[in-house]
């Protein structure tokens, strides 16, 4: 069915291929005129792949009967040609063929549909749990291991096009706006199962390519799975309206086989444990000054200024937090303020920075409070 | 005994008479589809390539919501309700509207109303950018601050729409000329009395969620916060509920002009009018329960989701019904192709091929990829402009000769449905299929393999703007010296009492009720 529908695919394109001949630009590139649903790399995405292309061609064809029978009586009964009206209406016999056919028609459609549905509930007998979360504007995945596995792996994936390109001033590269820091790595041939949920706004997860899309609701997980049966990397978009950047957090998979989806497990848990040994540390104020810096000109410049003189926030130059109480300064930069754009960044930094960007906030910019906080104080702090 | 309209402008703002406020109506509602338009070309001059060109993604949200809210609640509602108020009593052989007074009232809050909504685009931190469906929480905890005067403005809407509404029932139950039986109406009035009921029952419903936000923004409530007991999926059944039978209010009286065009032009009775008749009342009902097929991916559970898309395909039935009765009303006619014909003929085809589309939206499993992508964008467009834009614009060029007493330019009206109907096409054929292959919608911005497609689109609907800049110069260029017309029956093959009085329709009409046989 998948193959024949392709054919008849490039046979129905044939007019969208002579306008693109128009252009010149579109011949280089036939990928520009992807026209139809991606089977994709999962049993239950070509399912819904067949039941796509078997309703469209129901359509299809009642259309062309329908619009055919339409363009005969135009062509036939026009008043230029002098026919004359006949005067018939009314004909029970009409009115129930064209209800009890379309109803008909309609079941056939339904029974396959309704199969399909059930299949796409059953989230049972996952190899693998992942909890994604939606923030604005970018995915958190966590992989929801248990300790004798090395423990859960989590991380954020932001996307990694940089503004340069958006703004044109940079040529645009093939995966323009697709591409991400940390892409989600999954193993191919095992059934994994994503529990879905946000942060902020509702958001949708989706990846056509992995048959999955499933809104990320605040408060609420939703279930959802994916079986791949090809390795590869696949490419969604966030799919609900989630506010300024809706169109810019992008989905990344990379589908690969099971040795080396252990290997980067593997890596991101030495890579946790390495940090855990980080921030016991002691750090001079010199070495969280100079880390801070970094750290507050990539996450918080953007609202509160370059110079903490604010901006979309409130000013962190002489501001009451950044010269009061330390705990209560550490406790806005670890879980935000809750129903403004400050956001609980305590789980997208990590203790260190956390530390380093606390510390520069209360000694630049004039604050001058000397006192400094450690990686291990975060530490604790999220942990009481 | 005839007496005439009051001098200068006071006519307008006092009028109680059901011609001048249809009239009001109509201008209204076409210069809120010249803003809503220009908010969309906008939209399609910053998708027209790759990056952002012109605007910020957060005024390209706020142009999205904009062109949904004023499109829906400021073109195409209004420009019915016109319709309903000139034609209704000219159609029942009424004098006026059952409640004129209200009538005048319920066209005179919808100014104020967009006035409201449009002025907080220039509010600080922008007017709302949430999309016409305001899903909270990204419509109430991260809203701007401008939110209440959109809540406002919905309310006001709101009001002008049930009292629009009522005025209509009241008029059709209460005022039909003697002899003139329901199974006798014409079917523009039969689908604007089933729109009137869907309005009575579902703009409350409406009111209820912007309230609610409300009181989730002001004053300390949760009702769609999880974090304080509520569920933000509570806004989107109760937005729904409000929302689906929406669409069919928008809709339902489009039916209604083409079922008195399409007889009108074949010479030849319309093919089933109790079918219609049942079909209309059917399709409202049905209209009631599948509103959660608008949220198949939120995570309903599987019998939900079953039941929903069940009943969802169910309205396939009677919707085919119109349309074959349609067809089969040209067949063996005598056909002429003046414009609102054209404009009807594209109709069936371009709302049937949106209907076609909603029977493959409607099977859940492909729903999950079809979902918030631009197939949905081609869906609604096809059913929103090739449905009811189009048949008000037939409407427009079927009645304008009866209301003015001038026949407009058929050249130039039909030049204007060309350029639309290629315009139209252009502009969203391509949608289906950069839809399909996962471009998501009230996106600013997109990958290149998505451009080509974008492009087209953009020129199309450029080509379909300018369109209508045509028309409206053919609408005044119609009335101010357009060649007079003198017979009560302007078109040959025209039925109902609309074409018994005289041309122009009298400031007042039927003083004597008309014996209906």
């Amino acid at each position: 069915m998948y193959l024949y529908a392709k054919q008849l695919k490039k046979l129905a394109l044939s007019p969208v291929l002579i306008l693109a001949l128009l252009s010149e630009s579109a011949l280089a590139n036939t990928e520009r005129f992807m026209t139809n649903m991606v089977p994709g790399v999962t049993e239950l995405g070509r399912d819904i792949y067949d039941l796509h292309m078997l309703v469209m061609w129901i359509c299809i064809v009642t259309g062309l009967f329908v619009f055919g029978f339409m363009f005969y009586s135009m062509i036939a009964f026009r008043k230029s040609k002098g026919h004359k009206p006949a005067n018939f209406h009314e004909n029970l016999m009409a009115e129930l063929s064209w209800t009890i056919i379309p109803t008909i028609i309609l079941f056939a459609m339904a029974f396959p549909a309704s199969k399909t549905l059930i299949e796409l509930y059953n989230t049972d007998d996952a190899d693998l749990d992942i909890l994604i979360t939606g923030y604005q504007w970018k995915w958190k995945y966590k992989y929801l291991l248990d300790e004798e596995d090395g423990g859960p792996v989590e991380f954020f994936s932001n996307l990694r096009t940089p503004q340069s390109e958006i703004l044109g001033e940079e040529v645009k590269g093939e995966h323009y706006l697709l591409e991400v820091d940390e892409p989600l790595f999954i193993p191919v041939n095992q059934k994994t199962r994503f529990l879905i949920t946000a942060n902020d706004v509702i958001h949708a997860w989706w990846v056509p390519q992995l048959a999955v899309k499933k809104d990320a609701i605040p408060g609420f997980i939703n279930e959802t799975w994916t079986k791949p049966i090809e390795t590869g990397t696949f490419r969604g978009q966030c799919a609900e309206l989630c506010g300024k950047d809706h169109g810019f957090m992008p989905v990344v998979v990379n589908v690969v086989e099971q040795d080396k989806f252990d290997a980067f497990i593997k890596a991101k848990q030495q890579e946790a444990a390495a940090l855990a040994e980080v921030i016991k540390l002691e750090k001079t104020m010199d070495e969280l000054m100079a880390e801070g810096k970094v750290v507050y000109e990539g996450k918080c410049a953007a609202c509160h200024g370059v110079d903490g003189q604010g901006g979309v926030g409130p000013a962190i130059a002489g501001s009451a937090i950044a010269t009061g109480d330390l705990a209560a300064h550490l406790d806005i930069g670890v879980n935000g303020v809750p129903g403004t754009a400050m956001q609980a960044f305590g789980s997208q930094i990590n203790d260190v920075e956390m530390a380093a960007v606390i510390t520069y906030q209360r000694n630049a910019f004039g604050n001058n409070m000397g006192d400094k906080v450690q990686p291990i104080d975060v530490y604790q702090f999220k942990n009481k | 005994m005839a007496h005439g309209p009051a001098k200068g402008i006071s006519r307008w703002f006092l009028t109680t008479n059901h011609k001048d406020i249809g009239a009001m109506y109509l201008w209204f509602s076409f210069a809120m589809f010249i803003l809503g338009g220009s908010f969309a070309m906008i939209i399609r001059a910053e998708l027209f390539q790759p990056g952002l060109q012109l605007v910020e993604p957060n005024f390209f949200n706020q142009m999205t919501t904009m062109h949904g809210l004023v499109m829906v609640f400021g073109a195409i509602m209004p420009a019915f309700v016109g319709l309903a108020n000139y034609m209704i009593p000219l159609m029942i052989g009424a004098p006026d509207m059952a409640l004129p007074r209200m009538n005048n009232f319920s066209f005179w809050i919808l100014p104020f109303a967009f006035a409201i909504l449009t002025s907080s685009l220039f509010m600080e931190g922008g007017g709302p950018n949430f999309g016409w469906t305001f899903y909270a929480p990204l419509s109430t905890t991260y809203a701007p601050p401008s939110v209440t005067f959109f809540i406002f403005g919905v309310h006001i809407m709101g009001a002008s729409s049930i009292m629009g509404a009522i005025n209509i029932v009241a008029t059709i139950v209460n005022m039909r000329a003697p002899g003139m039986t329901y199974m006798k109406m014409p079917l523009f009035v039969w689908t604007w009395l089933i729109t009137a009921f869907l309005l009575v029952a579902v703009m409350p419903v409406l009111a209820g969620a912007v309230t609610m936000m409300l009181m989730d923004i002001h004053f300390g409530t949760s009702f769609f916060s999880a974090a304080g007991g509520g569920d933000p999926v509570l806004f989107q059944h109760v937005f729904w509920f409000f929302g689906h039978p929406e669409v069919y209010i928008i809709i339902l009286p489009a039916f209604g002009v083409v079922s008195e065009i399409i007889p009108t032009f074949s010479r030849k009775p319309l093919f089933g009018y109790a079918s219609m008749v049942y079909a209309t009342a059917a399709i409202a009902f049905l209209s009631f329960i599948v509103w959660a097929h608008h949220m198949f991916t939120v995570g309903m559970p599987v019998a939900g989701e079953l039941y929903f898309m069940w009943a969802t395909m169910l309205i396939a039935i009677p919707t085919a019904a119109k349309v074959f009765n349609w067809v089969t009303t040209m067949f063996k006619g005598s056909i002429s192709f003046e414009t609102p014909m054209l404009f009807s003929i594209a109709f069936v085809i371009l709302f049937t091929i949106g209907g076609f589309t909603g029977i493959m939206l409607s099977i859940a499993p492909a729903d999950f990829q079809y979902h918030d992508s631009y197939f949905v964008v081609a869906h609604f467009h096809y059913t929103m402009v090739a449905g009811a834009i189009f048949s008000i614009s037939a409407a427009t060029y079927y009645w304008l000769p009866k209301w003015s007493g001038k026949m407009y330019n058929e050249t130039m009206g039909k030049v204007h449905f060309w350029i639309g109907f290629i315009g139209f096409n252009l502009t969203f054929f391509p949608q289906h299929f950069v839809g399909l292959a996962g471009m998501p919608r009230r996106i600013p911005d997109y990958n290149m393999v998505f451009a080509d497609f974008n492009m087209m689109s953009s020129i199309g609907a450029f080509i379909y703007g300018s369109a209508q800049l045509l028309f409206l110069y053919n609408v005044i260029a119609t009335i101010r010296n357009g060649k007079p017309v003198t017979e009560d029956k302007v078109w040959e093959g025209a039925n109902g009492l609309e074409w018994t009085v005289a041309t122009p329709a009298p400031y007042h009409t039927f003083s004597t009720p008309p014996q209906v046989k």
